[in-house]
């Protein structure tokens, strides 16, 4: 699968009609200052208990994983040296790297580990408390072993594709008394990471010097990473063109300064380094609604948008049509076989409506929805107003109500008030993180992007709780197959659309997106050219 | 002692609207739906409901809103403004660390407004329906209808993207250290184009609001007394004109100053200034109260203080409501 798709992926990024330098054949010059646009400013900047790219994109540099992921995407140690599972799931041992310091000098031992994986991963990471629900014990047979003991079984493949995110360790020494979530480390982080915290500065910027006690040897080669806080999309394109900013990670800019800046030779605008970011666009439909829970209904909705038109002509080279629920990045669980699809077919969705009773009243008017669309992504509110025309034309009024970003989580997760919303799905490395939740039913009523949809089906309960503890990765990967053609056939929600975040990048920022969380990782390998 | 008298009375008629400014925009920002833990679930991109109903009780939000209210106002009256829930510190300091990026360009955009709008306002008054007015008025009519960001973009299209004269944004070079009168020129260059740019407007209403005034005050009796005299033309608008022309100037500084610290946001996020505007900004969408009520709180203060200062100014341009009051 990695093949075609990082082909693609090239392709996508413009980048195969200019000439790439070729980073690995140049001997990487030491020192300069990275500067990299930070668009929304996060509350804190310690990656063991927020899970979200705002964080990884700051801290990930200070703080390290035990795991990241190397240019093919496979697991790599960092903090962790070399792992083994036994076969029953139950006991992960993680032998961890000698010789590593944090920032304020004390040696990293298996005690950080286990404080934070149950003291911060399982009782305060967003998704890791899902994750590490199971746990019971991290045991420290010595200052180099940290072995991990679950009551159900974690699939080692689950388990090493989650932590490069969720697996981000703090110094015990730092966090051990007081509050966890008042330690002003939260702000000021305390890593073992290539570059050290300098300064925040709240609303302007944050910056990191070079660690010369990192681990690595040499490295790294940066002197320093500024994080400039620029919240105007268009200031920032100035801000890179004007040299002031050398970076901009995750789609921060208007598609149509993506567009701009990918055709200018100074830049590149590309998905490279991006491929474990993958979101789809959703279309989440309220059961609670009579006309929308009448499958027909859902079906003719979803054949009257005519999605590769609209990728097409509004989100352009860096979006593809999605097939389901697994985005085709994820090489270990996107289905080999096709999967129920919805084409455009506005004779089929008008008879599937007549199908389902609902006539043409007045003025060709079936009935009306009310649409909510996120209010991230500019993508999400082109895509919002295509439904609405679309789905004129079969005779469904739609009606766009916009929220903020609070606004729209209690509107659509806790207060159910919706018809249709729209926003994105985040694929975090494995079904089993970031996309069952989606779909699995018992979620607890305002739990954001999960199933607040009113809609059960044991069945696919019984597939995604088989599979979140099945060791073996070839059954794991077949029911996932399994689950994705039932939730493709069902419609709970759909998700037609695939993205791949986008970067930008300077040129002279050699060594940039060489693996598939690149923005997200230590960039211990970054230089600048002269 | 008279001043002092009249400031107190001042702040004692201004406590009322200030406590219903407070209470006002509590209960607005009540009725947008979701709070400062759903702004949280957003950036963090997902968690788990035991996670938000602790962080409800982390932040105070597990009372009702009457209970909510009551403890802010309590804590205010201790002059305590609480803690601010994106910034993890007390709501007076992410304030004082706002406020001087603030002031400096409120004060710069307003000066380099008031003075430019006086000499173009004269100009024009005195060559009125000649070229220079025709140009003067023109231009403060273009200025006015531009929106202020596409004024700062186009500014910084020209000025740092293609001229590479001037900085993009921000508020200093942070990739050197800097100090004493290299640290205060380096913040002057990156304010170069903020103020020009949140000026340009007012700019346009004060030659505007100068120019009418001017041609008043021109047709006043006391003006022809003043030439009789045989005083020349540049003495009588410098020395009679201009003085009296000045009122309607000032009470516009006083109405201006609050709209600037409110106006600004769309310059400070275009020149990502760490500013109040931007702050107060965030803090709605983060659903931030105690930060947002702090700003209301801070704001409403140094308007009043703005306000008190124009009156006084009134006594000494004319000596008639000094004697009044």
């Amino acid at each position: 699968m990695s093949g075609p798709t990082r082909r693609e992926m090239l392709l996508l990024g413009a980048t195969a009609m200019l000439p790439v330098p070729v980073a690995a054949q140049e001997a990487p010059r030491r020192g300069g200052a990275l500067t990299v646009h930070f668009a929304t400013e996060q509350r804190i900047l310690n990656p063991s208990l927020q899970a979200s790219t705002g964080v990884y994109i700051v801290g990930g540099k200070i703080q390290e994983a035990l795991l990241d992921l190397d240019a093919q995407g496979n697991p790599v140690g960092v903090l962790a040296e070399s792992w083994e599972s036994a076969p029953d799931g139950l006991t992960h041992t993680f032998r961890l790297r000698r010789g590593v310091t944090w920032h304020d000098g004390k040696p990293f031992t298996s005690a950080d580990v286990q404080f934070t994986a149950m003291e911060m991963w399982k009782k305060i990471l967003n998704y890791g408390t899902t994750l590490q629900q199971f746990l019971t014990e991290v045991q420290t047979p010595d200052p180099h072993t940290a072995v991990f003991k679950y009551e159900k079984p974690m699939p080692q493949g689950l388990l090493l594709r989650a932590l490069p995110d969720l697996g981000y360790i703090s110094p015990k020494h730092v966090f051990e008394t007081g509050d966890i979530r008042q330690n002003p480390a939260n702000t000021a982080p305390i890593g073992t990471g290539p570059f050290k915290f300098v300064q925040y500065e709240r609303g302007q910027f944050i910056i990191a010097d070079r660690n010369p006690n990192y681990w690595r040897d040499n490295m790294p080669y940066l002197d320093r990473v500024v994080w400039r806080v620029v919240s105007d999309r268009a200031a920032a394109a100035a801000q890179l063109e004007s040299g002031q900013l050398l970076f901009s990670p995750y789609s921060s800019l208007a598609i149509a300064d993506l567009q701009r800046l990918g055709r200018d030779p100074r830049f590149e605008a590309t998905t490279r380094g991006n491929e474990g970011n993958v979101r789809t666009n959703t279309l989440e439909f309220n059961f609670r609604n009579p006309v929308l829970a009448d499958i027909r209904v859902r079906k003719a909705i979803a054949h009257s948008l005519n999605v590769p038109f609209f990728i097409e002509n509004f989100l352009g080279p860096f979006a593809k049509p999605g097939t389901g629920p697994i985005p085709s990045v994820s090489t270990d669980y996107y289905p080999t076989e096709p999967m129920p699809q919805y084409g455009y077919d506005v004779a089929l969705a008008n008879r599937l409506l007549d199908e389902a009773g609902q006539r043409r009243g007045a003025g060709g008017v079936r009935f009306s929805v009310r649409l909510l669309p996120a209010p991230w992504g500019e993508d999400i509110a082109l895509w919002a107003t295509f439904i609405q025309q679309s789905l004129q034309q079969v005779g469904i009024r739609v009606e766009i109500v916009r929220n903020d970003a609070a606004g729209f989580l209690r509107s659509v997760y806790n207060d159910w008030n919706f018809d249709l919303a729209s926003g994105w799905h985040q694929y975090r490395s494995d079904p089993a993180v970031s996309t069952t939740v989606w779909y699995r039913s018992g979620s607890p009523r305002g739990a954001p992007w999960t199933n607040q949809w009113g809609w059960k089906d044991d069945r696919i309960d019984g597939i995604i709780d088989a599979a979140a503890t099945e060791v073996d990765p070839v059954k794991r990967k077949a029911l996932y197959a399994d689950f994705v053609r039932a939730v493709q056939t069902e419609l709970p929600l759909w998700m037609p659309i695939e993205q791949i975040f986008v970067s930008v990048f300077n040129r002279r920022v050699r060594n940039a997106g060489n693996n598939p969380r690149w923005a997200s990782s230590t960039w211990h390998d970054t230089w600048l050219a002269s | 002692m008279r001043v002092l008298r009249l400031a107190l009375r001042r702040l004692a008629a201004s406590l009322p609207t200030l406590v219903l400014i407070l209470v006002g925009l509590f209960l607005l920002l009540q009725l947008a739906p979701g709070d400062t833990v759903d702004a949280l679930m957003a950036q963090m991109g997902g968690g788990d409901q035991a996670l938000a109903e602790e962080l409800r009780r982390f932040y105070g939000l597990d009372v009702g809103i009457a209970a909510q209210l009551g403890r802010y106002l309590m804590r205010l009256v201790t002059l305590d403004l609480g803690f601010s829930s994106i910034y993890g510190k007390p709501v007076a300091t992410v304030i004082l660390e706002r406020l001087p990026a603030t002031l400096l360009l409120m004060v710069s955009a307003l000066s380099f407004a008031f003075f430019f709008g006086l000499v173009l306002g004269v100009v024009a008054a005195r060559r009125v329906n000649k070229w220079p007015d025709t140009l003067i008025s023109t231009l403060g009519l273009v200025f006015y209808a531009t929106p202020s960001f596409w004024f700062g973009l186009m500014a910084i299209v020209l000025f740092s993207v293609y001229l590479q004269w001037l900085p993009a944004g921000g508020f200093g070079d942070i990739t050197q250290n800097l100090t004493g009168i290299a640290a205060v020129l380096d913040i002057a260059r990156y304010l170069v184009l903020p103020t020009l740019t949140l000026g340009l407007i007012f700019l346009a209403i004060y030659l505007r609001i100068m120019r009418a005034s001017m041609l008043e005050v021109l047709s006043l009796d006391f003006v022809r007394t003043a030439r009789a005299k045989g005083l020349s033309e540049t003495r009588v608008v410098a020395r009679h004109v201009l003085r009296n022309a000045m009122l309607p100037m000032v009470t516009l500084i006083g109405l201006q100053a609050g709209t600037m610290l409110g106006g600004s946001v769309v310059v400070e996020s275009v020149f990502a200034l760490p500013g109040l505007g931007r702050l107060a900004y965030e803090s709605v969408v983060q659903r931030d109260l105690n930060t947002l009520l702090g700003i209301a709180f801070i704001s409403a203060v140094l308007v009043i203080c703005i306000n008190f200062l124009v009156d006084i100014l009134y006594a000494r341009l004319d000596p008639r409501i000094s004697a009044e009051s």
